[in-house]
């Protein structure tokens, strides 16, 4: 498994958040996730503009073993879509933490980012 | 690696996708060996097996011809599917791993007073060896003699080669073979298929390319409840021997004759979204059931969903599947996809 990058937090359910510096968060799946997985073959993003809440399903991914529920690590408006994932669902495989992203959110409430899991606890769970 | 009833097997070595391509363009190499080998001999041994088989091993002229056929119970349901082998010191079953028990204490109790008996050969291992380049493969892992001759063998035929059985079958759609070799010698074959360009194939791959190949799975799409006419293997029942008294024979015809049963199709689905097995196919929106996926995957040679379904016989060229509550529509066509790399739905 691949080094879990520092600034980085998560949900147990394996999605990843990146908070940017301009008060935008960037979210994907870990690289442990699409390692379970296997190979992704289709990616289903969000509706751009769309709201969503902290834990609310907002996107699916699918590999040939089984399909799987993306939830939001935050709330707020979906502000930006990596459409490319729609042509090539494999990138999620190749590069979960950097070019696989899925979405990114304008959060309406940034303290929810201290909720999350950081990449040692995150990492311990996926050990258990 | 999986435990896959009770053998410790790899579902992929490395990405599915990749050895699914690697066989449809050059030559994978399965280790197989799981499948259960029976061998039959006794003077009866043909008599026994007209009986037992819903094909009719009367067609094998050869030795080491292959008949693909069902085990059917007395309800006319599948009890496995398997090819069975004419040897010149018998005949052979290569019958599934998953249904072993049921289908070795199925045939004891066929037996009664006839003159034949069967063991298993656990002695020997199996390989399966697919893909365009699989020819090319063979001819560096055994005698000129040999691979000029599997080059001139159609589909379902076979050689022995120094007590190494290999057959022109396999589960891909591909060109290739299956071997049946001593356990003590079917390292070095793997070694060498691999030196010469075949790449290692898991379960997972292999399940992708049965299916774009249209071939069934027991358990999926068919089960003991599930005559051959419904799972395209009609084909595969005799009929042409009107003497021939096989097992299921009268339940097959007067199910035949009824015309009442669900037929196996192909369905294509444009959309992103794999439907998976056991989920229920429609006609409309009012969400009638009328069929059933048996298997559904996506298919890394048409970049698209496809799945096999059993489903009511009708003229239509669409239906509907639901998803994660969003419907989505499938073109109907023959349950097969590719054939030797090529598209043929």
């Amino acid at each position: 498994m691949k080094d879990i990058p520092e600034n980085y937090k998560f949900l147990s359910s394996h999605e990843w958040a990146k908070l940017e510096e301009d008060g935008i968060v960037t979210v994907g799946i870990s690289d442990y996730a699409q390692d379970q997985l296997g190979d992704i073959v289709f990616v289903e993003l969000p509706e751009l503009d769309s709201e969503v809440n902290q834990g609310d399903e907002a996107a699916v991914v699918e590999s040939v073993k089984a399909a799987s529920e993306v939830y939001s690590p935050m709330s707020g408006k979906i502000v930006d879509l990596n459409s490319s994932l729609e042509d090539s669902p494999e990138i999620v495989n190749s590069s979960a933490y950097e070019e696989g992203w899925f979405f990114k959110i304008e959060v309406t409430d940034s303290s929810e980012f201290e909720n999350l899991l950081t990449p040692e606890e995150y990492s311990e769970q996926c050990e258990d | 690696m999986v435990d896959f009833h009770g053998w410790n097997m790899p579902i992929n070595y490395g990405s599915q996708l990749s050895e699914h391509e690697q066989v449809r363009n050059s030559c994978g190499i399965f280790d197989v060996s799981h499948m259960t080998i029976l061998d039959f001999k006794g003077k009866d041994a043909k008599e026994f097996l007209r009986k037992l088989l819903a094909n009719d091993i009367n067609s094998l002229n050869e030795y080491f011809d292959g008949l693909y056929s069902a085990l059917l119970n007395e309800s006319g349901g599948i009890l496995d599917d398997l090819i069975a082998y004419k040897l010149e010191s018998g005949y052979r079953l290569v019958v599934n791993c998953a249904t072993r028990e049921s289908d070795i204490s199925w045939i004891a109790s066929q037996v009664g007073d006839m003159d034949v008996s069967f063991s298993e050969r656990t002695d020997l291992s199996m390989i399966a060896i697919q893909g365009p380049n699989a020819l090319k493969v063979l001819s560096r892992c055994f005698s000129t003699e040999t691979s000029n001759e599997l080059m001139k063998k159609r589909p379902f035929e076979g050689l022995m080669e120094d007590g190494t059985l290999v057959t022109t079958t396999g589960y891909t759609g591909e060109k290739g073979v299956e071997v049946m070799i001593d356990n003590e010698k079917a390292n070095s074959l793997w070694q060498k298929a691999i030196q010469s360009g075949a790449s290692p194939v898991g379960l997972a791959a292999r399940d992708t390319l049965r299916l774009e190949a249209g071939m069934n799975l027991y358990g999926f799409e068919m089960d003991e409840n599930i005559s051959p006419l419904e799972c395209n293997m009609a084909w595969t029942v005799s009929l042409k021997d009107k003497e021939r008294n096989f097992i299921g024979k009268d339940s097959f015809e007067l199910k035949k004759k009824t015309g009442d049963y669900h037929l196996l199709k192909g369905l294509l689905f444009e959309d992103r979204c794999i439907v998976r097995s056991n989920q229920e196919i429609f006609f409309d929106e009012q969400k009638t059931k009328k069929g059933i996926v048996t298997s559904g995957t996506y298919s890394p040679t048409l970049k698209k969903s496809i799945a096999l379904a059993r489903i009511a016989p009708s003229d239509r060229e669409t239906c509907l599947a639901e998803v994660r509550d969003k419907i989505f529509t499938a073109a109907i066509g023959q349950p097969r996809f590719i054939k030797e790399g090529k598209i043929v739905f």
